[in-house]
C-alpha cells in the first residue's frame, strides 16, 4: 500500500429500496428519505439518500477493499449532489498518505448529477505495518 | 451558496447558541445489538465478516444510528437546542438536510454496549442561499461514551432551510421526427440504437439520411449498435441555460464501435472529468412519459 494507489471503483445502483432501507436501518425517519410527495414539497425532485447511508457506503467501500482486518479510525464526508432513485453512484478512492500501518484514503462518489460525496477515510491495517 | 449577512438579525441571534449544549447525558434507545447491525449490513450490502459471529463489532460508520431519536423523539435534548430549532422553524426554516459528517472511532462498539452521549452546538452559520432554499448551517459535536469511557466523536452539520416547493421541470425539447429518421426514434423507443447501413457499399451512416454519402445509393438496412464507444470530442455547456437542462453538463461527440459518431450527453462522470478517449457505454434515459433518449455513461477501468 502506497500513496497514490487507486482502489478499484465500486458501482452502487441507487435504488428506491436502497434509499428507504438505508434510512430505516439507520433510524432516520425524515420524510425526504421515503416519501416522494413530501420530498417535492421540500424542494427536492424525489426522495434522496440520507447521509448515514452514504457514510456507511463510504466505509464499506474502504473495508471491502482492505478486508475484514482493516479498522476504520475516521470517516469524514461532505455531501453535494443528492442520490435520487434510478441514479448510479460510482465510488472511487485514492490512498493519499501512509504512515506506518495507517492510511488516509480519499473517496469520491459521483452520480449522474455530479459529485454526491467527497471524503477521507483513515484506516489501520494491522498486518501491513508489522 | 452565497453570504447574505446584511440585516441578518436572526443569524446574530442564532450565533448566541454557539457553545451551548444540545444534549446532556443522552442515552441510546437500544444497546448496540446484532439485529440492528444485521439490518444495516443488509440494507447497505455490507458483507464484512467482522460484523457477524460471536466476536462481531458494529460497523463503525453506523455510529449515529445508536443515538438517533427515531419516531419517538430525542432523549436528553436541551432547552437551548430546542429553542434554536424553534427559532429556525418560526422563521420558516422548517426543512432539514445533513451536509457533513465527521466521525472518529476510538474503539469498536460491540453488541451489549450501552451508549451515552453529550452534544454541543459548535457553530451556527449566517444566512445562506442554497439550491434547496435559504437557511442556516448548524454544526454540532457529539461525544459518545460507553460506561463513561469515550468511544467516538461525531461532528455533524445540517442545513435548516425554508423549502421552495419544486415546480415541475419544463419538458425536454422534442426531437424533430420525419420520414428520414423515424426508424431511428422507433428503435430508441425499443431501447435499440439503430445505425443506417448502405446495402450497396456497406458504409454505415449517422445521422439518418435518405442516401449514401459514399456511393449515392438510396438502399439501406440497419445494424443495432453494440453500445460501446469512446468520446471523440466534447463541449461543456455552462451558458445559456435551457429549460429542462441543468448546466454545467457535458455534450459528447461519441465514436461508436461501429464507426459512426453521434452527439449526446455524457453521464455518470462529473462534467469536468470528461476527456477525449473516455470509454462510454450506451444507455437509454427516460425523460418523461413520451420521450426516451440515448445517452452515454462513462465506463471507468
Ligand atoms: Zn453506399
Amino acid at each position: 500500500m502506497r500513496a497514490g494507489d487507486r482502489l478499484p471503483p465500486l458501482r452502487i445502483p441507487v435504488t428506491r429500496t436502497l434509499i428507504v432501507a438505508g434510512a430505516l436501518a439507520s433510524r432516520d425517519f425524515q420524510d425526504v428519505h421515503h416519501d416522494p410527495e413530501l420530498a417535492r414539497r421540500k424542494g427536492a425532485p424525489d426522495i434522496f439518500m440520507n447521509i448515514l447511508t452514504t457514510n456507511g457506503l463510504v466505509g464499506r467501500y474502504v473495508t471491502d477493499h482492505f478486508g475484514p482486518a482493516a479498522v476504520l479510525r475516521k470517516v469524514a464526508i461532505r455531501l453535494g449532489a443528492p442520490n435520487h432513485p434510478g441514479d448510479t453512484m460510482l465510488l472511487t478512492g485514492t490512498v493519499e498518505e501512509v504512515a506506518g500501518d495507517t492510511a488516509v484514503v480519499r473517496v469520491v462518489g459521483a452520480n449522474g448529477l455530479g459529485t454526491h460525496v467527497t471524503g477521507t477515510v483513515t484506516v489501520t491495517l494491522p498486518e501491513a505495518g508489522a | 451558496m452565497r453570504e447574505e449577512q446584511v440585516g441578518d438579525e436572526l443569524g446574530a441571534r442564532l450565533k448566541e447558541y454557539e457553545g451551548c449544549p444540545a444534549a446532556v447525558a443522552g442515552t441510546g434507545k437500544d444497546p448496540v445489538n446484532a439485529p440492528m447491525i444485521r439490518h444495516w449490513c443488509e440494507a447497505l450490502g455490507d458483507t464484512n465478516p467482522a460484523y457477524t459471529g460471536p466476536d462481531a463489532i458494529a460497523p463503525p460508520t453506523m455510529l449515529q444510528t445508536w443515538t438517533m431519536g427515531g419516531l419517538s423523539g430525542h432523549r436528553g435534548r436541551t432547552g437551548a437546542y430546542q429553542e434554536l430549532l424553534g427559532l429556525l422553524d418560526a422563521a420558516g426554516c422548517t426543512a432539514v438536510v445533513a451536509t457533513d459528517c465527521e466521525q472518529e472511532y476510538l474503539r469498536p462498539l460491540r453488541p451489549g454496549d450501552e451508549v451515552t452521549f453529550d452534544t454541543v452546538i459548535e457553530e451556527v452559520s449566517g444566512r445562506r442561499t442554497t439550491r434547496l432554499g435559504t437557511g442556516y448551517f448548524v454544526t454540532t459535536r457529539t461525544d459518545v461514551r460507553v460506561a463513561g469511557e469515550p468511544v467516538a466523536t461525531h461532528r455533524f452539520r445540517i442545513l435548516k432551510y425554508a423549502p421552495v416547493p419544486r415546480a415541475p421541470l419544463p419538458r425536454r425539447p422534442r426531437p424533430v421526427v420525419n420520414r428520414d429518421n423515424a426508424g431511428f426514434w422507433r428503435g430508441v423507443a425499443e431501447h435499440r440504437l439503430l445505425i443506417q447501413r448502405c446495402t450497396a457499399c456497406g458504409t454505415p451512416r449517422h445521422p439518418w439520411l435518405p442516401g449514401c454519402n459514399a456511393c449515392g445509393s438510396p438502399d439501406w438496412d440497419t445494424v443495432e449498435a453494440s453500445g460501446e464507444g469512446t468520446v471523440h470530442s466534447y463541449v461543456v455547456l455552462h451558458h445559456p441555460p435551457f429549460p429542462a437542462f441543468d448546466p454545467p453538463y457535458a455534450v459528447g461527440l461519441i465514436e461508436l464501435a461501429e464507426g459512426v459518431r453521434m452527439v449526446s450527453n455524457v453521464v455518470g462522470v462529473p462534467y469536468d472529468e470528461v476527456r477525449i478517449g473516455l470509454p462510454v457505454r450506451l444507455e437509454f434515459q427516460r425523460c418523461d412519459e413520451e420521450l426516451t433518449v440515448p445517452v452515454f455513461r462513462a465506463v471507468r477501468r
